[in-house]
């Protein structure tokens, strides 16, 4: 028996009528069509299907879609805001760190979650936030060099926002 | 795509209605809270579940609190990343924080629970199969067949207990509560265990695990090793937790030391812990001592590596872990 | 056919687009989650489909039973193996192959079934009610098990007992090569399989659009996540029997391939074939398991090999054995058993060489090509052979080495044509900036700082140099049509649109044309539109393996820009009065060189062409150079126009008391000609330094009892951002005259060397060889406690890779093989003049005498 719900994603409010079983993944690209959140898996060991739930990095494959309903979801295509690009997805794609794009994706999101809570993170720290992310194209390395890249980018615009007056000193 | 078969979804609000929920739908129904570990299991066909009790909203699960001095409540629905992340615990039973962080993946850590990673379901790479590789094999006791593929001749169940935290709240003395409609009861986290792969838990179907208790902990230290292949996502297939209080001379006032995934359930090794207890450290001593320790290790051909690979580690690994507890100057270093 | 080289020299740089770290043309697409994979597809009144796979490595198919399946509501179609009966395979001479079994299922997950359904929960309802009988054969699981059991055939059609091919070569005088060496060493090593794990798996949605009018009954589109549509559209059209002209095949964004999706899959001819019986869109989506069932990956190859040197490091010859487990289908094998042989005397420059490889069917998943194909498995072997054979004699891993490195501008002892080469230059550079010197000299103090501290970790560094092909010089089926061709199409408002059936897989080869023409036509990259990898609109490219297709649909494409330049050119000196040679395009602009103010907007250029001319389309195509190989049967793997070099240093921190080995930093040399975009090659440089550091600690497709043990990516390894070591990359090298814009390739050659430089490191380290990959931790321990055993002790004794004894002699006749004269032992004596002395004599050598180095400038227009 489907049952009727309601989930927030990426700020939008939608009505779906899913049976019990269908995993969030499923109902994300399957009934809502946002199928940038994508399926390696299946089982909550590759990464993929990253969404943020809250703010917080989980396994959409790993979800149900009837446990989510007060939550705000964020997938890939929430990211950027009218048209506008997140930093991150920015400087992966400057700096060569999707290479396929299969696990863009689920890195991106899991990146976001990462400098949100911690705006300079080290080398260290982006590894271990990035650590439930597999990626079998790039060895990783650009991915860091997107992220440090993206945080020093985002917090310059935090400095300015911050002392709104440096800009117009002479 | 691998995916989950049909269920019926349950969402109580209260422990007591989940309870009566989970009372009434009798055994054919499971309790699910973060659903890391049960959901890919179900993908897997390990469980067919006619109905799901969903636990998340339980707010008689959450929430972290108490003191060093009169121990420390942690609701079984508080996920792993905020119980390896909690400043109480982080300090004062570094051992559970550690346990906790080395589960799997950050995104598993923000969805699993305590609770659930206490009650993880044993694993053998004869059981954690798909269906389709299950059945090519014919099964196995743990779901569908009859026999114990790992020890054919074998009358048990050698699925072995992976759950990070469990020799950790072993080695911490934690107890749990377990809610039902029948009512409640505080155990020992020792006596949540049995030496069965098949039935490791004696916790019963309509029971819910509620919250963990961890004893007072003035003077001990504590930690936790993982042997495991890769940084993260792997299961352990070693986990040391110890944990030791000295006296103000040095001798070890007491000592704790128990072992993960060597076996059914965590393995205590009491022996090892007596041969230590009241005695002055010292490197040979504690050569003998993780060697006692070891003893205790019986793993089987059913996880990564080899079975003797897993054994030679498992002295290394608990002198290692007492070499921490005891600081860098008193290593014992290699041989 | 080669007349791209009349268009020789090329435009001087310094270049506008090529060699700038320009983002790839679809970063911004894969970045926000636009990008449209094979399973991202979703059809109106699509149906989910799926396959039934044999439970058993071996059975005989008694019989089928689907009518349960069939009565089941929301169930519409089912197919066996009687439906598709025709035999297709990759390769020509390898048609194995069925859709589904007929008669036998040979591995676990051998397709038995294909079923349509309305849900994906009706779909696997109704492959659980399909009733198979079986009756069960004994399965044969190792490379030793099919050898000893020739009686239990595994395919009919094999000559003698379970081989697929085997192959037998001799170059040069190796008897009298191993002659005149002062020291033979031989060794045994064995490669363990192992698996692509892109992180997409395979899908695909085939698509039937009904047509009464047309004798045919309609035609087929097939989307599928694959490297090579041109192939999977040859081989869904035979089988299905449907004309080409009726198919059409497209990839869509791939989600990573390396090898794994080169094959045409009985998935994707099911759901074509269900798409046509229903008449209706089906997608068959694998599960993760599938992908490890459906292979195609690394062989394991068990190898023998044996060296002759003079006292100072000079080879005499070498004598090479392989014997590859290839599964249970033929796939890419028999060209994966010629690799496995072929380019040793491209890294080093052998005067005397001996070849023989045996591919072995088994009732495993099918083996095939993963990046490397055939190659990494014998550069294992050869750089810890080396490495033992430096400590053996007491030289120095670089010297020895550098004292055999082939030279540029060379043919090899099995008539392989050598162009430009930098490997020397790789060695250095990786010798130098990893600072192995220092590192050796220091050892001492280190070893007595970490005894001090009590401290189990030793660290070691371990060297490696490799070569890899930039395309493979004959298609897969024979044919003198082109390789690649590209076309571009002009429109008069200044748009430019290329068409070409590339297929980027993620490593960039969308860009790579973007780029190529971009940079011949004087216009930003971003202007221009790219169409690529779909049969219908796209002309032919053989597809993303054999690391070909930066150099040949950049050739392809360079030859297309410039004869659409051409006219353009021609039109503008006509309005601007300057002759067409003095004419330059750039910046979007067509200028004099002499007066750049007198200049042509691009878009004011096209449509003064397009009234001269009519509409503005150009072709462009390209197939390697006829002269690179010897003529013998079999010259035709190995060959390449042109080949990459790369030098690996690997620093390996080894705990001694665990056997855990952690890589601290990889160093990566890669002559990769000219860079097209740094920022994409330096890319492959890392990702083929992760995937070689997977493959050479934790990866393996291994197999218990009949079954794929670990089939999911928790239990098969690969590397997470917690293991992967750091790498540096180090670009070298000088433009190919071959290469588009002399770019070689960069996909796969630096993967060659990571897994024996680590190899290497690890003996440096603590003094242990593991002669098997990979080199998991209780290998490593096994060997230390071995080395280290004291009195009283008995440990097991330290891993040991089993020889192969054959007891008839090798089942292929021997070819033998001479670039055609005498002379060949003074060889390796003028090798050691170096490089550039070598160059200036070239002529005269005696290589030269019989073939003289290719230039190709001068060999231009000849063909």
């Amino acid at each position: 028996m489907r049952e009727l719900i309601t989930l927030r994603v990426n700020g939008e409010r939608y009505e779906v009528a899913v049976l019990p079983h269908r995993t969030l993944l499923e109902v994300l690209r399957e009934d809502l069509g946002l199928i940038g959140t994508k399926h390696g898996c299946e089982l909550g060991e590759c990464g993929a299907c990253t969404v943020l739930l809250d703010g917080v990095p989980v396994l959409s494959c790993l979800t149900l879609p009837l446990e989510v309903q007060g939550a705000e979801i964020t997938t890939i295509e929430g990211l950027e805001e009218r048209g506008r690009l997140h930093p991150l997805q920015e400087a992966f794609a400057e700096l060569g760190a999707a290479q396929c794009g299969y696990c863009t994706p689920g890195m991106l999101l899991s990146a976001a979650a990462l400098l949100r809570q911690n705006p300079r993170p080290t080398r260290e720290e982006i590894k271990q936030a990035l650590a439930g992310n597999l990626c079998r194209c790039t060895g990783y390395t650009k991915i860091y060099e997107a992220i440090e890249a993206a945080a020093r980018r985002l917090s310059a615009v935090h400095e300015d926002e911050r002392q709104p007056d440096a800009a117009l000193q002479p | 795509m691998l995916r989950l078969p049909p269920f019926r979804y349950l969402a109580p609000r209260t422990l007591s209605e989940a309870t009566r929920l989970l009372a009434e739908e009798g055994p054919a129904a499971m309790p699910v809270a973060g659903g890391t570990d049960l959901l890919p299991n179900m993908k897997r066909r390990q469980f067919t579940p006619a109905a799901l009790v969903g636990l998340r909203r339980l707010h008689e699960l959450k929430g972290i609190s108490g003191s060093p001095e009169v121990g420390v409540r942690i609701g079984a629905g508080e996920t792993l990343t905020s119980v390896s992340t909690h400043p109480l615990i982080r300090t004062h039973y570094p051992a559970l924080a550690l346990a906790a962080a080395a589960v799997s993946t950050p995104q598993l850590r923000n969805a699993g629970t305590i609770g659930g990673n206490i009650l993880l379901d044993t694993r053998c790479n004869y059981y954690n199969q798909t269906e389709f590789w299950r059945h090519s094999i014919g099964y196995c006791m743990k779901r569908d067949g009859s026999i114990c593929l790992v020890a054919p001749g074998s009358p048990r169940c050698w699925a072995i207990s992976s759950a990070d935290t469990v020799p950790v709240l072993v080695v911490l003395q934690a107890r749990v509560r377990l809610v039902s409609v029948r009512g409640e009861r505080e155990i020992p986290i020792q006596e949540l265990f049995r030496d069965d792969g098949m039935r490791p838990y004696t916790r019963e179907t309509d029971e819910i695990l509620s919250e963990i208790w961890l004893p007072p902990a003035p003077g001990w230290r504590s930690t936790y090793l993982k042997l495991r292949r890769r940084g993260s996502f792997d299961f352990p297939i070693l986990g040391v937790a110890a944990a030791l209080r000295r006296e103000q001379d040095g001798r070890i006032g007491d000592v704790r030391i128990a072992l993960g995934a060597v076996a059914s359930h965590p393995v205590e090794a009491e022996e090892a812990m007596a041969h230590l207890r009241g005695q002055q450290p010292t490197p040979a001593l504690l050569q003998e001592v993780a060697a006692l320790a070891a003893k205790r290790a019986r793993p089987l051909d059913n996880a990564d590596l080899t079975i003797t690979y897993r054994k030679q580690l498992t002295p290394v690994y608990v002198r290692r872990a007492l070499d921490l507890l005891l600081g860098a100057e008193q290593g014992s270093g290699a041989k | 056919m080669d007349e791209w080289r009349r268009l020789q020299p090329r435009k001087a740089g310094p270049y506008r687009v090529v060699g700038q770290p320009l983002p790839k043309v679809d970063a911004y697409s894969t970045v926000t989650g636009r990008a449209v994979y094979a399973d991202d597809i979703m059809l109106p009144r699509m149906l989910y489909g799926g396959l039934l796979r044999s439970p058993h490595p071996h059975a005989r198919i008694l019989s089928i039973n689907t009518r349960k399946a069939r009565e089941l509501p929301g169930v519409l179609a089912i197919i066996t193996g009687e439906d598709l009966p025709r035999k297709y395979g990759i390769l020509p001479s390898s048609q194995d192959e069925t859709a589904l079994a007929i008669d036998k299922v040979r591995y676990v997950g051998d397709p038995v079934a294909a079923v349509a359904a309305v849900d994906p929960d009706t779909l696997e309802q109704a492959l659980r009610l399909i009733e198979v009988e079986y009756e069960v054969l004994p399965a044969l699981m190792s490379i030793d098990e099919a050898l000893a059991h020739p009686d239990i055939k595994i395919h009919e059609e094999a000559r003698t007992g379970n081989i697929h091919k085997a192959v037998s070569y001799e170059f040069g005088e190796v008897e009298a090569g191993f002659a005149a060496a002062d020291y033979v060493r031989e060794d045994w090593f064995y490669y363990e399989g192992n698996n692509h794990v892109p992180i997409e798996t395979h899908a695909c949605v085939a698509r039937w659009e009904p047509d009464p009018h047309d004798p045919v009954g309609g035609k087929l589109t097939l989307w599928s996540s694959t490297q090579t549509p041109h192939y999977v559209h040859r081989e869904v059209s035979k089988v299905l029997g449907i004309p080409p002209s009726h198919l059409r095949v497209i990839a869509p964004h791939v989600g990573g391939g390396f090898g794994g999706k080169s094959d045409p899959f009985s998935h994707e001819i099911c759901a074509c074939e269900l798409a046509r019986r229903t008449g209706r869109p089906v997608k068959i989506t694998c599960t993760r398991e599938e992908v490890f069932l459906i292979h195609r990956g690394r062989h394991p190859v068990k190898m023998w090999i044996k060296t002759g040197l003079k006292r100072d490091g000079t080879i005499t010859a070498m004598h090479f054995r392989s014997f590859l487990d290839g599964g249970a289908y033929g796939s890419y094998g028999v060209a994966t058993t010629y690799y496995t042989g072929a380019l040793q005397p491209v890294t080093y420059a052998l005067p005397a060489y001996k070849f023989e490889g045996m591919r072995l069917f088994t009732n495993k998943p099918p083996c095939g090509p993963k990046r490397g194909h055939g190659t990494p498995q014998p550069r294992f072997a050869v750089e810890v052979h080396l490495d033992k054979i430096a400590a053996d004699l007491g030289l120095d891993p670089i010297e020895l080495r550098k004292r055999n490195l082939v030279r540029p501008f060379s043919r090899t002892i099995n008539g392989l044509r050598i162009t430009s080469c930098a490997l020397e230059e790789c060695l250095e550079q990786v010798v130098a900036r990893s600072g192995w010197r220092e590192f050796q000299a220091a050892r001492p103090a280190r070893e007595a700082e970490a005894e001090r501290r009590f401290s189990p970790v030793r660290y070691g560094m371990g060297l490696a140099v490799s070569t890899y092909i930039c395309g493979a010089g004959k298609p897969i089926y024979w044919n003198d049509m082109p390789h690649s061709a590209v076309q571009i199409r002009l429109d008069r408002g200044g748009g430019v649109t290329v068409y070409c059936g590339a297929t980027d897989i993620g490593q960039g080869s969308t860009s790579v044309l973007a780029y190529i023409v971009a940079e011949e036509l004087g216009v930003e990259p971003e202007r221009i539109h790219l169409e690529t990898a779909d049969t219908t609109l796209t002309p032919v490219d053989l597809g993303s393996y054999s690391s070909r297709v930066t150099f040949m649909a950049g050739n392809a494409a360079i030859q297309a820009a410039r004869r659409l330049k051409e006219l353009l050119h021609s039109a503008a000196a006509e309005r601007l009065r300057v002759p067409p040679d003095r004419l330059e395009s750039g910046d979007g602009c067509i200028y004099s060189v002499d007066d750049p103010q007198v200049a042509l907007s691009f878009e004011q250029a096209v449509q003064l062409a397009e009234a001269r001319y009519g509409a503005l389309v150009s072709a462009g195509s390209y197939a390697p150079p006829e002269d690179i190989h010897g003529d013998f049967k079999g010259a035709g793997v190995g060959p390449s126009p042109a080949y990459s070099y790369s030098a690996c240093v690997a620093l390996v921190a080894v705990d001694s008391e665990t056997g855990e080995v952690k890589v601290e930093k990889l160093w990566l040399a890669h002559d990769v000609g000219q860079a097209i975009n740094p920022l994409l090659v330096a890319g492959q440089v890392e990702g083929s330094a992760y995937m070689g550091y997977g493959e050479a600690l934790m990866e393996q497709q291994i197999f218990r009892k009949g079954r794929h043990k670990i089939p999911s990516i928790l239990d098969y390894k690969i590397p997470t951002t917690l293991d992967t070591p750091e790498i540096e990359t180090i670009l070298v090298g000088q433009p190919d005259e071959e290469g588009p814009f002399g770019g070689k390739e960069a996909g796969q050659g630096p993967l060659l060397p990571v897994m024996p430089a680590i190899a290497n490191a690890i003996y440096n380290a603590v003094g242990i060889r593991i002669d098997e990959v990979p080199i998991t931790p209780d290998k490593v321990l096994r060997a230390l406690k071995a080395a280290r055993s004291e009195p009283g002790e008995r440990p097991l004794p330290p891993p040991r890779v089993t020889p192969i004894a054959l007891s008839e002699p090798w089942p292929a006749r021997l070819i033998r093989w001479s670039p055609g004269h005498a002379g060949l032992a003074e060889q390796p004596l003028k090798l050691m003049n170096g490089h550039r002395q070598y160059q200036e004599q070239g002529e005269s050598t005696p290589q030269g005498a019989a073939t003289p180095p290719s230039r190709l400038p001068q060999k231009g227009g000849t063909a």
